[in-house]
């Protein structure tokens, strides 16, 4: 009995623990309120035709959990891209213009000079940093808002992406016949992300490839890099305290600017895994809206409370419901479906300390919900 | 009729895990001017916050002239005639004092509600007459001194016929001239029958105009005793609850050569790029102790944050042991024997959601034992942090990982003074290092200054406190308006000459 309140006491102290809690009740309470949605929609299918294809679909054939994780892969990097730069206290609304760019690296170096894959990869990532360098640049020394330097370079990106892909239709990388980039199966085949075997496993998905891993890889890379380095302290401080790492001899300026940098980087890097997977070609002309993906990665750092290795689990769960958002019926919902229940849950993610200290407060009792005292004389 | 005004009977306010106030009575006479002393943390504010609807009391009742009355928030209060001279005013800056004082009792006609400000005036005018509270109705607030402000704020409890006056730590931003003019006020406003409760933490205060007064400690009731009778020593000990050593022992000073030298520092504003900062020129010795006295915002914080690299100089030279720090970064600064120990220790001195033991090496994390090939090697800095917490006593829940954000503030500066002096500089800049501590911590701090000199440190130290300045430097330097226009031996002065510096009334070339 008493070993058994110790160890409760210790998960209620226990930050790790109340965090991971604190999401999956967001996800919980999510979900139900997306019944809700469906219910409001078509009452009569809510259940059996909504939540349940929603929350089966992902794992009902070997196909779906493939396309669950090729899609999971970029959205692990531009969810570290934007948890990643939310630690240094800067919002990374770039992630999208980041990505925009990085695909280009990726799909010039492979269609155009024919480069093996992880060539390809790097250059996603180096254009990825540049692009996201600018508004850190911006931000530490003329002291401009990283949000808005961020978003009017996402489309200044995206245009000149389309521009040089496109090309009026003379670019090298423009299939007039798919109205696409050429199809890296059919031009590049050596700049494909191998799949090692993987996609034998997942209904002989083309698209399942070892992405998965190299995006595994860059979260515990961060997590390293952020929990064990003086680079990580110094870039946590000045995410927490500007001032304090100012008055510590922190150089700010440049852990803004590497900070942003390598943010773009990761970004890069999950265009560059989604596009040498093959799980699509970038469409120039239809292209007149911000890939979703840099967005997408907002809502899996917030719901991972910006940790690296949560990342990897909430883009999964995303990447998940949005499978199942895909295998709905059009009978009766859309697929966006599953975005609506994202934001719920996203959301909900706001409430996430409220639900901490309540989980808390919960698992130590009553008595020892001392210490949060409050009433002194200031 | 009752013989009290106000009285608060056995009031208990508990937040959660603790007892903020614990079966309280205080009974306020008509007409007196009833003290309120005790240390931060002891519960004054909270009973103040009883007393004026902001908090429901769990146990215990109030009374006005005897009658048992409910004062759910501040609008009860008001209109129970209480009102409140909070410690940061609640002024708007860009209105006039007479727009502050009518404000949300503003007279206007019926109907069409056209404001009239005519009366008002007259009102004030009279009122600010028969109480000797000097202002001028139509000066902007944010042109008018602080002292005027305060008057401004005690106006708009007069306007609103309060008589019964709470005094949040009005002395806390005045000039000692200014102090003295507020005590006559307050005789003045008791001697016409106002009713006034006077929150403080300083004795002498209580010793020159309060009847009577009561203490609390640690949110208990002491008692309530009657200050003519009462000695200093005995009130103090009442609050702190032990004896206190109010006047510190100091040896002479032995000097040695100089560490920091400051020769016509010269720091613009930002903003209007005015001098704040006005050719200033100093220096600073091994074994000594200066102080650089002044009001608030006269250029104090600017000299520091210029000495210590936070803002650039725009003229002149610092040297610090004889090498010319005036371009160096601050990391260099601090590599060349600079210690800091800021003004606000939540703006700069501590990285709050860091741990307790990640703030203790804020400052050397980068450096051996603390890492190595950039990464941080974690037992070592939790084996010297437990080092710093036993040796300077830091207390904290879970001790080295404990999060700042959850210390209390003593022991917050007191993490920071053991960061700052175990680096071993030869300079220690100390601003306002006391600022809102209690009496305990206080003693403990300047005690670890008057250490760092006898033990051959430089320490500069920049104080709002005239106790503080009295007492714990060998030379005084003050500033006034970015200059500094005297150098003072606190031997040989007083607070009243000290006062007419800081004031600007007097000047030393």
């Amino acid at each position: 009995m008493n070993q058994k309140k110790s160890f409760i006491s210790r998960l209620a102290s226990s930050e790790g623990f109340l965090s991971v809690a604190a999401s999956l009740l967001c996800i919980v309470i999510g979900l139900l309120l997306g019944v809700v949605v469906l219910a409001i929609i078509e009452p009569a299918h809510a259940i059996n035709d909504g939540l349940l294809v929603i929350i089966q679909s992902g794992l009902k054939s070997p196909r779906n959990m493939g396309t669950v994780l090729a899609n999971a892969a970029p959205l692990i990097m531009t969810g570290l891209s934007v948890g990643f730069a939310f630690k240094t206290g800067l919002f990374n609304i770039g992630a999208a213009g980041q990505y925009t760019v990085g695909a280009f690296g990726a799909l010039y170096c492979a269609i155009v000079l024919q480069l093996p894959w992880y060539v390809c990869l790097l250059a996603a990532m180096l254009l990825g940093a540049v692009w996201g360098a600018i508004p850190g640049i911006f931000k530490a020394y003329l002291n401009i808002n990283e949000v808005i330097t961020a978003i009017m370079f996402n489309w200044i990106g995206l245009y000149m992406v389309n521009d040089f892909m496109y090309g009026k239709g003379a670019s090298p990388m423009y299939d007039l016949q798919t109205t696409k980039t050429y199809s890296l199966r059919k031009v590049a085949q050596g700049s494909m992300i191998p799949s090692c075997g993987l996609s034998d496993y997942f209904g002989k998905l083309q698209s399942v490839t070892i992405a998965i891993f190299i995006a595994v890889f860059f979260a515990i890379v961060v997590y390293i890099v952020l929990n064990k380095t003086t680079f990580g302290y110094e870039l946590k401080a000045c995410g927490f305290n500007k001032n304090a790492a100012q008055y510590a001899g922190i150089n700010d300026k440049k852990n803004i600017i590497l900070s942003m940098m390598i943010a773009g980087a990761l970004a890069g890097v999950g265009a560059g895994l989604y596009y040498l997977s093959t799980v699509a070609e970038w469409n120039p002309q239809v292209s007149t809206a911000l890939p979703a993906i840099g967005f997408n990665g907002i809502s899996a750092a917030l719901l991972a409370c910006s940790n690296p290795i949560g990342t990897v689990f909430s883009s999964l769960f995303i990447s998940y419901i949005t499978v199942g958002g895909t295998k709905l019926s059009t009978q009766y919902y859309t697929k966006e479906i599953a975005d609506v229940i994202t934001a719920l849950i996203i959301y909900l993610c706001a409430f996430s300390m409220l639900f901490k200290s309540r989980i808390r407060v919960l698992l130590a009792g009553k008595k020892r919900g001392a210490g949060l005292g409050k009433g002194g004389d200031d | 009729m009752s013989e009290y005004i106000i009285e608060m009977l056995n009031i208990t306010k508990e937040f959660p895990g603790i007892i903020a106030n614990d079966n309280i009575t205080l009974q306020l006479k008509k007409g007196e001017i009833h003290a309120l002393l005790g240390e931060n943390g002891a519960g004054k504010s909270t009973l103040m916050s009883v007393l004026f609807g902001l908090y429901q009391p769990e146990k215990g009742e109030i009374r006005k002239d005897g009658q048992v009355v409910q004062i759910r928030d501040p609008n009860d209060a008001n209109a129970l005639g209480i009102g409140m001279v909070h410690q940061h005013f609640k002024l708007v800056e860009v209105f006039s004092v007479l727009d502050n004082i009518i404000l949300g009792v503003e007279p206007a006609s019926k109907g069409l509600g056209v404001l009239q400000k005519a009366q008002a005036r007259q009102k004030v005018i009279e009122l600010s007459e028969r109480y000797g509270l000097k202002v001028d109705p139509d000066a902007m607030v944010e042109d008018i001194t602080v002292g005027m402000q305060q008057r401004t704020e005690i106006l708009k409890m007069l306007y609103r016929d309060n008589e019964v006056l709470i005094f949040d730590e009005p002395t806390a931003v005045l000039t000692p001239q200014e102090i003295d003019e507020l005590m006559k006020i307050m005789k003045g406003l008791a001697a016409e029958g106002k009713s006034i409760l006077f929150i403080t933490h300083k004795l002498d205060e209580i010793k020159a105009v309060a009847d009577r007064c009561t203490v609390l400690r640690k949110g208990r009731f002491i008692g309530t005793v009657d200050v003519a009778s009462t000695s200093k020593e005995e009130m103090s000990e009442m609050m702190v609850g032990r004896k206190v050593q109010l006047v510190m022992e100091k040896t002479p000073a032995k000097l040695g050569e100089s560490v920091l030298s400051v020769q016509n520092l010269t720091v613009k504003s930002k903003r209007h790029g005015k001098a704040v900062v006005n050719d200033v020129s100093f220096n600073v010795r091994k074994g000594e102790i200066v102080c650089i006295a002044g009001i608030d915002g006269n250029g104090q914080s600017e000299l520091v944050y210029a000495l210590t690299g936070l803002l650039k100089a725009d003229s002149g030279r610092i040297y610090l042991n004889s090498r010319d720090i005036t371009h160096m970064t601050i990391r260099e600064r601090t590599q060349c024997g600079m210690s800091h120990i800021p003004e606000d220790r939540h703006k700069h001195g501590l990285v709050l959601d860091y741990s307790l033991e990640d703030n203790l090496v804020l400052k050397q994390y980068y450096k051996a034992p603390f890492s190595k090939k950039g990464f941080l090697r974690f037992d070592e800095i939790r084996r010297y942090a437990e080092g710093l917490i036993e040796k300077f006593d830091v207390r904290s829940g879970q001790g080295a990982v404990t999060r700042a954000r959850s210390m209390s503030g003593g022991n917050q500066q007191k993490a920071i003074i053991a960061r700052e002096i175990d680096m071993g500089s030869d300079l220690l800049i100390a601003v306002q290092p006391t600022r809102g501590l209690d009496v305990g911590a206080i003693e403990y701090i300047r005690k670890e200054l008057l250490a760092q000199r006898d033990a051959g440190k430089a320490v500069l130290l920049v104080s709002l406190e005239l106790d503080e300045v009295l007492e714990v430097p060998d030379r005084i330097l003050v500033m006034y308006e970015g200059e500094i226009v005297g150098e003072l031996d606190p031997k040989y002065t007083t607070a009243k000459e000290l006062g007419l510096y800081m004031a600007g009334a007097q000047r030393k070339g």
